[in-house]
């Protein structure tokens, strides 16, 4: 449907600056999304996306900058203004109540509306029209990422909006999940209604939208028409110079290793009612080789990593052993001690004290008996001079000597808990999402550290949400939903398409009814 | 109008250690303009609760008097507070460690034996220990908020020790005056200067001030401390064991709480009453604040406060103004310091909307 | 028979102040914020409507008094809670803390002042029935007070708009901000409403329960109203109930002094503190799997801007 008719701007962000503090979030950005058009916002992780976003949604006012709706000049003061002109927003992380029911969470982003019987009805029927099926009474807690993110779509679309704004939106969900959102999309710009889209990741740009704002380090760095780039082109203009996407070499298959991971049968109570319980899995870990175990989020993952580190001691049946040595009830320090190390998810407030200085820091990952302490006491100076390895092997850079963990960059906080484990020469190493939320550049510092760490004969397990990664850099994979891990299999052997499938349906059904889950 | 917090980016060490003088220099302000709605002076009022006490030798001894049960407790609240963990049953664990050895002191009554006084203290020290680990227990084992316990074991405590003086421990001698016996000299604190009122218990203080600071800022516990309080999540991940450490730091405060109890009631008071505290508990609570939760800071902020104590007795007397001014000005100085410690760490910005 | 009655009447006007600070800060809880100082707001709510009371001989200023004392010394509290996003159990603290000094300074020229106690309901014919005429048509205006307002909590929590918002801000205050709900706003409103309530049940103790006002009469109340709140979980049924059942041990352990039964007096005073933490302890016990209600209760929300 190519109609020769000038396009009609919805809305016009010109010359917007947002500081915070010294920090320069968006530095004169433009941004014009035309009626009936899927707008693609492309940046890096901290390129100023969320911000300019958060500044069209009114939850954040502009520094500097004008807002032109429909050709008028507006201000946004809060959310209710941005509605009121027809803006709707799906968060990237979600604005659920996870206590609350659907229709519950519903009615809290409309105003006016309470949680009733004419609400349902009005649910149903878009989710009828758009295929997005939702249980109004059940509650948020119950509910996958792909449902979460459906209550978020109903809720945005009952405003009957002009623009709808999605944050990340297949940051969460499976490859069939992401192609069922496209269509809901590009069924809603038919209908009218223009998109504002944003990601980092260029295949489904290219897929879904057609036009493009493309920002780096706060600053707009071109419009263009992802339909007519190509995936290197954009990500040039992204990143800013061309980054050399690292890969895993095929490893020599058939070899005689050492096992270093043995899980067999594991099974682990849920750690409360919102959390999942982890079901018979089982895994083999060899020296030098690297296992990605891919999922959607909530699929057992951070139980997992708790239960892989001793975190939290709830495993009640099967074993994991640690070079043959039977670990599954020892303590993360004596897992440590016998050659383990652990990367969480959350850098600030998991892997780091935010407050503390890095130097610090280092205590949290240490053995006892290592460095850090002697019979208790702190070994300050142990401990700054093996910050300084660290910082120099990692090229972590942050202002001063030994800052506060929270004056880190994103990026560089994360080659710094990397650096960290890695210099304790682990002999297996297991890491909960290493490049979320971190640049292109440091992501591939981390996944060659990886890879690099697994050449000297350590094992690596790669917890990982972002398909790309989990090919570039795995050699096997296994897919964990709902508690359950599936078999890993050789990288070469398995398309995205497979394993996408193993996210959405977990354990394949094969003859008699079997598992093939190990 | 509205009130926006925008976060500082770089907060200077000297901002941080003046925060806590500016505030009280504000509850100062403030508790001057009560004083004159109050219908007095001011500057009277600041000369009797803060020039007098620090210029005559006998009121200074009543503040180190006073400072040393302060100090005592609130170096104890301050590894709960850096773990994050609210004992506010001090009160309570203070009675209990007082109740415990001046017990000792009734029990062994003339018997002059030298083991007296070391016992009385260590049977002090346990009182309060065992009294701050219900709370911490019931918090490991069940979840139960700590809160609220400890600060229902006060209540108890008290009535425990109100028990004692009029029943068992009740001196037959005293004419149905609901107290113990006099403590013998040997179950009896003796003072660090001869003829001095200021007792040993100064000393435990300073002792027990170093070996926190030492604790807190050098030791793989100290740290455990810090981590459990400002993020759980890294104890657990750096191997802390919550429990333990929750457990250990009501273990100390209870315990410090206890020694300032047998200290009071062995040094300074020589029996059991019915009331053997003004509420130390709750005014250390401040005290703690005050100094920032650090060993020194809070040498230092005990004898503040507890110059506004003598002050505040004092100002009975002088200038008819109620004793009660004092709790009034302990509440002011927390909101103060509370409200000086969000605008170290952030901007306050005012604007319309 | 005429025992009995008497022994459920005391013990409806034993329970009506718990319940009037318990119904408050249930209401400050759901929206996210613990204000520690219900004890401080209820004592200052007691000397206030008691010396307005001798001041002015009118109880319906004196009752006002007791509610705006405690509003007054909540918004105090909101300041800093909400407004300066101090920590919240230290605030509440200070706000006890103060709460009791300015109590006693409010008070001091009143000790030993007597006062009649306002007068209960009276209905004639009603009023005398027989057993259930005392008991439903003889109590004073505070008992149909908060049993209204117990009722009134429970549906607007449950059935309007507003309670939606303030369970959501309560649940999660960082979605309830993205979906442009004023958070501390609302926060600021449910910490007035819990001061207004804590007040009113200071009022009662100093106007009704025991007309007169001596220091320290609110003897750990607003704690044991705190401890409601955490017992009845999130239900506004079980607010009712524990605070009948806090008010039943109170008047047990007054008779069970009064009749002389041979234990002492302090141990049965020490019923309610202790019956305080066995009830905690029960509701762990029972509930050790069961998430705690509220996501954000005692975070401190500070928008970006």
């Amino acid at each position: 449907m190519i109609l020769a008719r000038a396009p009609q701007p919805l809305v016009q962000l010109d010359g917007i600056v947002k500081r915070f503090g010294a920090f320069t979030a968006n530095d004169g950005v433009a941004l014009t999304v035309n009626a009936g058009e899927i707008h693609a916002l492309l940046g890096e992780n901290g390129a100023g996306k969320s911000t300019l976003v958060k500044i069209l949604f009114g939850l954040l006012q502009p520094d500097a900058g004008s807002i032109l709706w429909q050709g008028k000049p507006v201000r946004i003061p809060h959310p209710e203004a941005a509605r009121a002109l027809g803006i709707a927003m799906v968060f990237q992380h979600f604005s659920l109540f996870e206590n609350l029911s659907v229709l519950e969470n519903l009615a809290l982003g409309l105003p006016g509306r309470k949680a009733d019987a004419a609400l349902s009805r009005d649910a149903a029927v878009l989710a009828r029209r758009y295929g997005l099926a939702l249980d109004p009474a059940a509650s948020v807690w119950s509910l996958s990422a792909g449902e979460r993110q459906r209550i978020e779509i109903i809720r945005a679309l009952l405003q009957q909006p002009k623009l709808l704004v999605l944050d990340e939106p297949t940051s969460v969900l499976t490859p069939q999940e992401a192609e069922g959102l496209f269509t809901t999309l590009e069924q809603l710009a038919a209908d009218g209604a223009s998109v504002l889209f944003i990601s980092h990741k260029l295949d489904e740009v290219r897929r879904l939208c057609s036009a493009a704002t493309i920002l780096r380090g706060g600053k707009l760095v071109a419009h263009a028409d992802p339909r007519r780039e190509t995936s290197r082109s954009l990500a040039a203009l992204m990143v800013g110079s061309d980054v050399t996407e690292v890969r895993r070499e095929t490893r020599a298959q058939g070899k005689e290793t050492v096992t270093v991971l043995e899980i067999s049968s594991l099974g682990a109570p849920s750690p409360d009612v919102h959390g999942v319980a982890l079901r018979d899995v089982s895994l083999k870990v060899a020296a030098g080789e690297i296992i990605a175990i891919a999922g959607v989020a909530g699929g057992g993952q951070t139980e997992l990593f708790a239960a892989l580190s001793g975190e939290a001691n709830r495993v009640s049946t099967g074993t994991i052993r640690l070079l043959g040595r039977n670990i599954t009830q020892a303590s993360i320090t004596a897992r440590r001690d016998a050659g383990a190390a652990f990367v969480p998810e959350e850098r600030l407030g998991q892997a780091t004290l935010p407050r503390a200085t890095l130097s610090d820091n280092l205590v949290l990952s240490l053995p006892r008996v290592d460095s850090a302490s002697r019979l208790g006491w702190l070994d300050r100076k142990g401990l700054r001079e093996r910050l300084s390895a660290v910082v120099s092997a990692f090229d972590v850079r942050g202002s001063g000597a030994d800052p506060e963990a929270r004056r880190l960059s994103g990026g560089n906080l994360q080659k710094y808990v990397i650096g960290r484990e890695i210099l304790r020469q682990p002999k297996l190493l297991v890491v909960n999402q290493p490049t979320w939320g971190v640049d292109a550049a440091a992501t591939q510092n981390i996944r060659l550290a990886l890879m690099q760490l697994a050449e000297a004969g350590a094992a690596v397990v790669v917890i990982s949400q972002d398909l790309d990664e989990v090919f570039a850099i795995a050699d096997r994979i296994a897919v964990m939903r709902a508690g359950r891990l599936t078999e890993a299999r050789p990288t070469a052997a398995v398309t995205r398409e497979d394993v996408g499938l193993l996210m959405t349906e977990g354990v394949v059904e094969t003859h008699g009814g079997q598992r093939d889950a190990a | 109008m509205r009130l926006d917090l925008l976060p500082r980016d770089d907060v200077s060490r000297l901002r941080e250690w003046l925060t806590p003088v500016v505030a009280f220099g504000v509850a100062l302000i403030i508790g001057g303009v009560i004083v004159w709605l109050m219908g007095r002076s001011p500057v009277r009022a600041f000369q009797v609760y803060v020039t007098e006490p620090l210029s005559q030798g006998w009121a200074v001894q009543e503040i180190l008097l006073k400072a040393t049960p302060l100090m005592l407790i609130g170096i104890g609240l301050a590894f709960c507070y850096r773990a994050d963990r609210w004992n506010i049953g001090a009160e309570g664990q203070f009675v209990i460690g007082g109740l415990c050895g001046g017990g000792v002191a009734v029990l062994t009554h003339g018997s002059g034996a030298w083991w007296v006084l070391p016992l009385m203290l260590m049977a002090g020290i346990a009182g309060g220990m065992l009294w701050a680990a219900i709370p911490a227990s019931l918090r490991n084992r069940l979840g139960v908020s700590e809160i609220l316990t400890s600060l229902m074991l006060v209540y108890m405590a008290q009535l425990l020790l109100d028990y004692m003086v009029r029943g068992p421990w009740r001196d037959p001698k005293a004419f149905n005056f609901p107290q113990s016996v006099m403590f013998d000299p040997a179950a009896t604190l003796p003072p660090l200067l001869a003829g001095g009122r200021v007792h040993w218990g100064l000393v435990f203080a300073l002792v027990a001030a170093l070996a926190a600071w030492i604790v807190l800022n050098r030791t793989l516990l100290g740290f455990g401390i810090r981590a459990l309080g400002e993020a759980p999540r890294s104890a657990r991940f750096g191997g802390f064991n919550e429990r333990r450490i929750t457990l250990v730091v009501f273990l100390m405060s209870g315990g410090l709480a206890g020694l300032a109890g047998v200290a009071e009631v062995a040094g300074q008071i020589g029996q059991l009453q019915p009331s053997i505290s003004p509420g130390y508990g709750f005014t250390a609570i401040i005290v703690a604040f005050l100094g920032r939760l650090s060993a020194p800071g809070i040498v230092l902020a005990s004898l503040v406060m507890a110059m506004i104590l003598i002050g505040a007795e004092n100002a009975q007397i002088a200038l008819k103004l109620p004793l009660d001014l004092a709790r009034v000005f302990q509440g002011v100085l927390l909101f103060c310091l509370l409200g000086g410690e969000a605008l170290t760490r952030h901007r306050v910005v005012l604007g319309r909307g | 028979m005429a025992f009995w009655l008497l022994v459920t009447l005391t013990i409806i006007t034993a329970a009506t102040p718990l319940l009037l600070a318990a119904l408050g800060e249930h209401v400050t809880e759901r929206a996210g914020v613990l204000n520690l100082g219900v004890e401080g707001m209820m004592i200052v709510g007691a000397a206030a409507a008691f010396a307005v009371a001798i001041l002015t001989g009118s109880s319906i200023l004196a009752i006002l008094a007791g509610l705006s004392a405690g509003m007054v010394l909540a918004a105090l509290f909101a300041l800093f809670a909400v407004g300066l996003a101090a920590n919240q159990v230290a605030a509440g603290l200070a706000l006890t803390i103060f709460g009791t000094g300015l109590a006693n300074l409010i008070g001091a020229g009143f000790i030993g002042m007597k006062r009649e106690t306002i007068p209960s309901l009276w209905i004639p014919g009603l009023t005398e029935l027989p057993v259930l005429g005392k008991l439903l048509f003889g109590q004073d205006p505070f008992v149909y007070a908060s049993l209204a307002l117990a009722v009134g909590i429970a549906w607007w929590l449950r059935a309007t708009r507003g309670g939606l918002v303030l369970t959501g801000i309560g649940e999660n205050h960082a979605s309830a901000h993205a979906l442009g709900h004023d958070v501390r706003r609302l926060r600021v409103l449910a910490v007035l409403f819990g001061g207004a309530c804590a007040g009113l049940g200071g009022a009662y103790l100093s106007l009704v329960y025991t007309p007169f006002w001596s220091p320290g009469m609110t003897a750990g109340r607003g704690w044991i109203a705190l401890a409601i709140v955490v017992f009845a979980g999130g239900r506004v049924w079980r607010l009712l109930l524990g605070a009948y059942l806090f008010g039943a041990m109170n008047v047990l352990q007054l008779h069970a002094q009064a009749g002389g039964i041979g234990l002492p007096s302090q141990l049965l005073s020490a019923i309610p503190y202790l019956a305080t933490i066995l009830a905690l302890v029960a509701l762990a016990l029972r509930d050790r799997r069961r998430q705690s209600a509220v996501g954000s209760l005692g975070q401190p929300f500070i928008p970006d801007r």
